[in-house]
């Protein structure tokens, strides 16, 4: 009734002056008409309103849905990882010997430190994609780790995804700092990658058809990170390009495994790396050609029942070889002009570890890693760049607490021998890390 | 002929493809539920067993490959697989299993869940703002999953409509039944006070009137300590129960623990299919989990 009235004064007021002229007769007439209008929308309403209420009604429990509240609602889901440390250790670079690395890793820091803040904003997009984004926050900055978005609805076993993406090969790859077992990266990839291999691009992934876990992935990319170089990057088409295959499965209940191999090409020009001449002097290279890495790794855990909750076993290794072939130029620090060369290196490298948690909250970990020097070949700069016949190698010692799945304290102790005559022999570190908001699954 | 051959083998190979519906359940409580349902029309697994938290479950390539595979997933819901299903749903590449689809079904959106609190702030332990998802330790609720998932089947394979729905009928009558005579069996257990471990038992208590009077987890789904124990131990001399009820896939130290300083019986419940001798299916579920529960008490 009141809508009514208000509608009539709206009418009055909305008519122009002129109108004031029309008669009576017509303005009643008018109103009738509206009056009818309102009444034939009100019987509508009321019927779509009992055609819903019946609609409704049909299923057992139809409101509570609606009103179900849920952390992963919260759209895009929100996490930040808070990450930190304390570390004991001899100051300076710690390089692998003979073998050429992102000139970007700086020397891991000593005392206190403030690691990675990560902040991950994911959300399924539509029914047709999902997108995720995860930023680095340091200070001053904020670094775009990943950002990219991936097809739900490709079917027939089929994923896209594209943007920054880590990339799918190996097994260690995608797993962010958080999700380590250990304090710090594994030499191997810590000398393919840096962290890990991001990619500029897109990726395909296929999953077989089978009752046997069968995936198969391709990735082209921009070039850009190592063991692409920024000028690498810079051109038409793709400067770097992966694939890989995984196969994967149980054994009975309680074991699951999955084995892998991965290629990753790259053509990078004048990428720079940082190695100690001859004269002990820290010298930069600038390497311009081929580079090919193959990757191949296997993951084999075991829980009780399949029921990892209170004790399970882990078990991984990955191993890979490097050819890289091309000019080398040897930045003489010294003042010199920069001498150029040919060079050829195929190295090779692995890892293993086993983390075990024995009972709930504690887990112990035993990391070996290895780098083989393998053929290395400066051509003409033979004379100024070391030839070490060196392996650098590692061991990691650790042990972590978690009173929840949502943070994690982690002890470890670790013999770095990376770099020739500079055995740092005891290193001991501490971590936390804490997951906040809704933190996404972890891979297998 | 030669095309007529591989047209024929296409066509064959096609149908034995379409014969039976792939159905990938979480639970194996929801794969015994499809599986009266769908009688030969279906070829259903369980992603996990009796022996394993579905809290806590690893993605692994196994469940993947079948992810892949699945015409229709049947799940808890309500956030109990939130840990490792929906890395499934996206790591398999089928368009049919994913949230919103026919191909995913979640039983808790189909009943009134308990314990409904709203708030997610984890310094209340591992809870679930949505509510309880152990649903199916409530017979009545099988009831109602019964029926919208029969639907469910029904649009996702019209041909079979009639079985899904005559399979459904059957299964109501018999639940029903079923249910009538536990309660009969039941009446002594009301108000019984009981120690629980994890909210697993909500329903189970809900419905037989048992009284909850302690959790072993101080908060949800973090694990017993000694001293949370000790704590706890204090409190039932105040407030004395008569069993301590965990799953099978939960540790039995920290009930054991308790009961042998507290003085009154752990008991081990099925909680789900498999998760005894006995509970091969739903009904055998249920009339393990009875005769153990008056067992005890005797």
């Amino acid at each position: 009734m009141f809508k009514r009235t208000l509608l009539a004064a709206a009418l009055a007021c909305a008519l122009p002056a002129q109108a004031a002229a029309v008669s009576d007769e017509d303005l009643s007439k008018l109103r009738a008409e509206f009056d009818q209008k309102l009444k034939d929308i009100q019987a509508a309403y009321e019927g779509r309103l009992k055609d819903l209420e019946a609609r409704l009604a049909k299923p057992a429990v139809p409101v509570e849905q609606a009103t179900r509240p849920s952390t992963s609602a919260a759209n895009p889901e929100l996490s930040l990882i808070l990450l930190g440390s304390y570390a004991q250790r001899k100051a300076g670079e710690r390089r692998p010997t003979g073998f050429l690395q992102d000139a970007g890793i700086g020397a891991p820091a000593r005392g206190f430190s403030l690691n990675d803040t990560e902040l991950i904003l994911a959300a399924n997009i539509d029914p047709y994609f999902r997108g995720l984004a995860t930023l680095i926050l340091a200070d001053g900055q904020a670094s775009v780790e990943e950002a990219w978005f991936q097809t739900l609805s490709l079917d027939h076993g089929l994923t896209l995804k594209g943007g920054r993406i880590i990339s799918g090969i190996g097994y260690a790859n995608e797993q962010h700092p958080h999700a380590w077992d250990f304090a710090d990266n594994n030499l191997m990839y810590q000398t393919l990658f840096g962290e890990h291999l991001v990619q500029d691009g897109l990726q395909l992934k296929w999953l077989a058809p089978s009752d046997t876990f069968v995936e198969l992935g391709m990735e082209l990319g921009r070039g850009e990170a190592f063991p692409g170089s920024a000028a690498g990057g810079d051109n038409n088409g793709a400067g770097s390009w992966a694939i890989f295959g995984h196969v994967g499965g149980d054994v009975g209940e309680a074991y699951a495994w999955r084995a892998g191999l991965s290629y990753l090409g790259a053509r990078p020009q004048a990428r720079e790396s940082l190695l100690v001449d001859n004269g002990g002097v820290e010298a930069s290279t600038l390497f311009s050609g081929k580079s090919n890495t193959w990757i191949a790794d296997l993951i084999w855990k075991w829980a009780p029942d399949g029921n990892p909750k209170a004790r399970n076993f882990k078990f991984q290794t990955e191993y890979f070889q490097r050819d890289e072939a091309g000019d080398l130029t040897y930045d003489t620090a010294s003042g010199g002009a920069n001498t150029p060369g040919a060079y050829r290196a195929r190295q090779s490298g692995w890892y293993a570890q086993g983390i075990y948690q024995f009972m709930p909250h504690w887990r112990v970990g035993l990391r070996y890693d290895r780098l083989n020097s393998g053929s290395l070949d400066f051509g003409a700069n033979n004379t100024n760049l070391p030839v070490a016949d060196y392996s650098p190698t590692k061991w990691s010692l650790m042990a972590d607490y978690s009173p929840s799945e949502y943070a994690r304290f982690r002890l470890q102790l670790a013999r770095d021998h990376a770099m020739q005559g500079d055995p740092d022999n005891s290193q001991i570190s501490l971590q936390y890390i804490y997951s906040l908001g809704a933190h996404g699954a972890h891979k297998f | 002929m030669f095309i007529r051959f591989i047209f024929l083998t296409l066509l064959l190979t096609a149908n034995t493809a379409n014969a039976a519906l792939n159905v990938l359940a979480c639970e194996p409580e929801w794969a015994s539920l499809t599986q009266e349902l769908t009688g030969d029309l279906a070829r259903v697994t369980s992603a996990t067993t009796a022996r394993q938290d579905p809290h806590h479950i690893e993605a692994r390539p196994s469940l993947i490959a079948r992810a892949r595979n699945a015409d229709l997933l049947v799940c808890t819901g309500a956030e109990l697989e939130i840990g490792w299903l929906p890395l499934l749903q996206r790591e398999s590449g089928n368009a049919r299993i994913q949230p919103g689809r026919a191909g995913y079904f979640a039983a808790a959106d189909q009943v009134r869940l308990l314990e409904k609190s709203g708030v997610s702030d984890r310094a209340q332990g591992d809870v679930h703002p949505g509510g309880n998802p152990h649903v199916h330790a409530d017979p009545r609720n099988l009831l109602k999953v019964a029926s919208a998932l029969a639907q469910r089947l029904t649009e996702l394979d019209a041909a079979n409509a009639a079985v899904y729905a005559a399979r459904n009928q059957d299964f109501q009558k018999r639940m029903a039944a079923a249910i009538a005579r536990w309660e009969k069996e039941a009446v002594g257990l009301r108000g019984v006070p009981v120690v629980v471990q994890h909210k697993s038992w909500s329903y189970l208590a809900g419905w037989l009137g048992l009284k909850v009077v302690a959790d072993l987890e101080p908060k949800p789904g973090i694990e017993p300590s000694v001293s949370s124990l000790a704590s706890l131990l204090d409190r039932l001399k105040s407030q004395p129960a008569k069993l301590i009820l965990r799953t099978a896939y939960h540790s039995p130290k920290p009930s054991e623990w308790l009961s042998e300083r507290a003085g009154i019986p752990a008991l081990e419940l099925p909680y789900t299919v498999g998760g005894s001798a006995a509970a091969k299916d739903l009904f055998g579920l249920f009339d393990d989990t009875l005769a153990k529960l008056k067992g005890a008490l005797k």
